[in-house]
């Protein structure tokens, strides 16, 4: 049956056949975010050949790898980022795409994530928020709303949710937007405005995780969650007039960051090109 | 190509400095660090030296990340390198297992200082034995290189290469703030002079497909390295020789971890590298590596000369290890003696080693100081008393 299934949908040219089913709980929003990617790869017309996507550690994680079809590096839980920048410099013709989850890529992983934003290397982050550690059983994590319960905060959550957009927006990335998995359409767009800009581009996909989220935050399904998720988006448009407080507990969706900017790998070899010459060393037939 | 610094022609550098020129003329590529004393003067010479050879040098935010670049930049096609020191090297554990589980040929230095913890940053230390062979979680195996001089520096550098290109693994360069800081002359090669190793590629799709399969037989399969259209599939999870994912099959570990480490163990001969001073007839064996090794030399002589039969066995590569090597010269010796500067490390490989046939005696040194002849003849001499 599952065979029959995957003939039938488009997008499992993308992916590794072998490894479907996904192992993500029914609901998950992982296969919605894995749907909006492949298709953004589609409608670019993307070869694979020409992608390395390289993920950390998570249900998020999985989303690239194993079920991605190119040539991926699945890293250790928050170090993807800079695996993929040792990649994107070895490599830099290819396009590097980093998926994975909140807790691997802002709690563990953040220093990378802000200073691979600050050196605006052009690898594109699919960060996939579902405001906990799915995975490890549903332990808070630097994303969990505010006085939500979590298995480790079973009473409730008494830290504040970093912001991941706005932190990576202020770390200097070229492209930033924030989307859920709602929004899947402009999620879509965004994923390929983010593949095609030149620099560190970084898409926030709010997701939902109803098994060790939603079921004990009152959003028992998943269908829940996505209402809960269109009710509260507020346009990042509309949300720059609104006060802190009004934005209490909202989800600020859109594009905030689109720029150009001057690329790292670029300026890297640009560098080679000014020092060698200076020098005369470099090539073959540089004597 | 020519090169930032002489080739062909000796040189008076440091041990920090050597390494670096050792690993451009072995076609390292790509470095990533974070800077750490005593190990910066490798980053900084690297620095300076890769934009002149079409490499590329980099700063990550830590050495987590310094290495998890490195090992990016090795799937991307480049010979990789970082270098640090100890509260660094901890840093670096769980992703140089991930080298190890994912076949990722790196070099590590490691230029030791006094820990634990900060410790004394500026000075010498061999602390760092079994941290470098043991240290990542998990059955394992992997290469351990120790030199004694700047010469050896450089040499063993691109020798680090050489193995971590042939048996597709991390190899470590565990050397320490005395070498790395000390200058002596240093003869660089000519490149056509050295015999430098790449690592194998799939010679077809065929081959491409197993990634982690002992395709040749030799336990070292070809690397289906990125952006030539293979698709690899690469996780530090375990896996199937394919680079599937398969974490709850016995076999399938089985298989894989016994494969990773008999690729090192089975080839020990192969990589396993010694000398050895007054050796032939002596009663009292002195064993030791890195700058420790030169005091023992030294050591060894003044016994001679005081009529003692005293000889050196002087380990340049500390992993694999060679226990029959010390047995059969156990079966000899009426002493033997382990210097190092840690409270015994080495010592208990040398023990396990000597397998009863001789007693072993540590000659411990800690706090910086590198073990002078004469507190090593003297210790001798009491023990003979
Ligand atoms: C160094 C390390 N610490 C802890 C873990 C255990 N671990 C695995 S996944 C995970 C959380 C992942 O959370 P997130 O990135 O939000 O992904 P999700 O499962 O929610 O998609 C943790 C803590 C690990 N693999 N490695
Ligand atoms: S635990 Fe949550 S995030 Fe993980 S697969 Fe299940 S629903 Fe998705
Ligand atoms: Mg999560």
């Amino acid at each position: 049956m599952a065979k029959q299934i995957y003939t039938k949908y488009e997008m499992a040219r993308y992916l590794r056949k072998e490894a479907l089913p996904t192992a993500l709980c029914p609901g998950c929003g992982g296969g919605t975010v894995l749907n909006a990617f492949a298709n953004a790869i589609d409608q670019l017309k993307i070869d694979p050949r020409d992608l390395v996507v390289v993920s950390g550690i998570g249900c998020s994680a999985w989303i690239a790898s194993p079920y991605f079809l190119a040539d991926t590096l699945h890293t250790t839980h928050g170090r993807a980022i800079a695996f993929a920048t040792g990649v994107k410099v070895g490599l830099p013709d290819k396009k590097v795409v980093v998926i994975s989850g909140d807790g691997d890529l802002a709690g563990i992983g953040g220093n990378h994530l802000i200073h691979a934003a600050r050196r605006n290397i052009d690898i594109t982050v699919i960060l996939v928020n579902n405001f906990i550690y799915g995975m490890t059983g549903g332990q808070v994590a630097p994303t969990t709303p505010f006085g939500a319960i979590t298995t480790t905060t079973p009473y409730r959550n008494i830290e504040h949710p970093l912001k991941i957009a706005e932190t990576v927006a202020s770390a200097g990335a070229s492209y930033v937007a924030r989307w859920t998995t709602f929004h899947v359409y402009q999620l879509i767009e965004s994923i390929k405005k983010a593949l095609n800009v030149k620099g560190f581009s970084l898409v926030e996909v709010i997701s939902q995780c109803p098994v060790q989220f939603g079921r004990r935050n009152r959003m028992k399904t998943p269908a829940e969650m996505l209402r809960w998720f269109s009710k509260n988006s507020i346009p990042i448009s509309k949300a720059k007039n609104m006060s802190p407080e009004e934005l209490e507990g909202k989800i600020v969706i859109g594009e905030f960051v689109n720029k150009e900017k001057p690329e790292f790998t670029e300026e890297l070899n640009k560098l080679i090109d000014e020092v060698a010459q200076y020098y005369s060393l470099g090539g073959e037939d540089a004597d | 190509m020519r090169y930032p610094f002489p080739v062909g022609a000796a040189d008076f550098i440091q041990g920090d400095e050597a390494i670096a020129r050792a690993a451009i003329l072995a076609g390292c590529r790509f470095y990533a660090g974070y800077p750490i004393t005593p190990a910066s003067e490798i980053f900084e010479a690297m620095s300076l030296y890769m934009p002149l050879v079409d490499g590329v040098s980099i700063q990550m935010e830590d050495e987590i990340g310094s290495i998890a670049a490195v090992i990016g930049a090795s799937w991307a096609g480049a010979k990789a390198m970082t270098a640090t020191s100890g509260p660094g090297f901890s840093l670096m554990m769980e992703n140089l297992g991930y080298a190890v589980m994912t076949e990722t040929p790196l070099v590590l230095v490691n230029v030791q200082r006094s820990g634990p913890s900060t410790g004394q940053p500026t000075l010498a230390a061999q602390g760092d034995v079994m941290q470098a062979i043991w240290g990542t979680h998990g059955d394992h195996s992997l290469i351990v290189l120790t030199p004694a001089t700047v010469q050896e520096a450089f040499d063993m550098t691109i020798r680090a290469f050489n193995l971590a290109e042939k048996y597709r693994t991390p190899v470590i360069l565990l050397t320490d703030a005395e070498v790395g800081h000390m200058r002596e002359r240093v003869y660089a090669p000519n490149p056509d002079e050295l015999e430098l190793v790449y690592r194998k590629l799939p010679v077809n799709e065929e081959e491409a497909k197993y990634p982690f399969g002992d395709v040749h037989g030799d336990l070292v399969p070809p690397m289906p390295i990125f952006g030539k259209g293979y698709r690899t599939y690469v996780t530090g999870l375990t896996h199937d020789e394919r680079g599937r994912p398969k974490t709850v099959e016995a076999e399938v570990h089985e298989k894989l971890i016994k494969r990773i480490v008999a690729k090192i163990e089975n080839n020990k001969k192969d990589i396993v590298d010694y000398e050895t001073y007054e050796l032939d007839d002596a009663e009292i064996v002195l064993i030791s590596f890195g700058i420790v090794a030169r005091s023992a030399m030294r050591a060894v002589k003044e016994l001679r000369k005081e009529g003692i039969k005293a000889g050196l066995l002087k380990l340049n590569v500390v992993w694999p290890f060679d226990f029959e090597l010390i047995e059969k010269i156990a079966e000899n010796a009426e002493r033997m003696y382990v210097a190092e500067m840690n409270l015994g490390q080495l010592y208990h490989l040398v023990k396990e080693g000597a397998n009863g046939k001789a007693e072993v005696g540590l000659i411990s040194r800690i706090g910086g100081e590198v073990h002078t002849p004469g507190e090593i003849v003297e210790r001798i001499k009491n023990d003979l008393r």
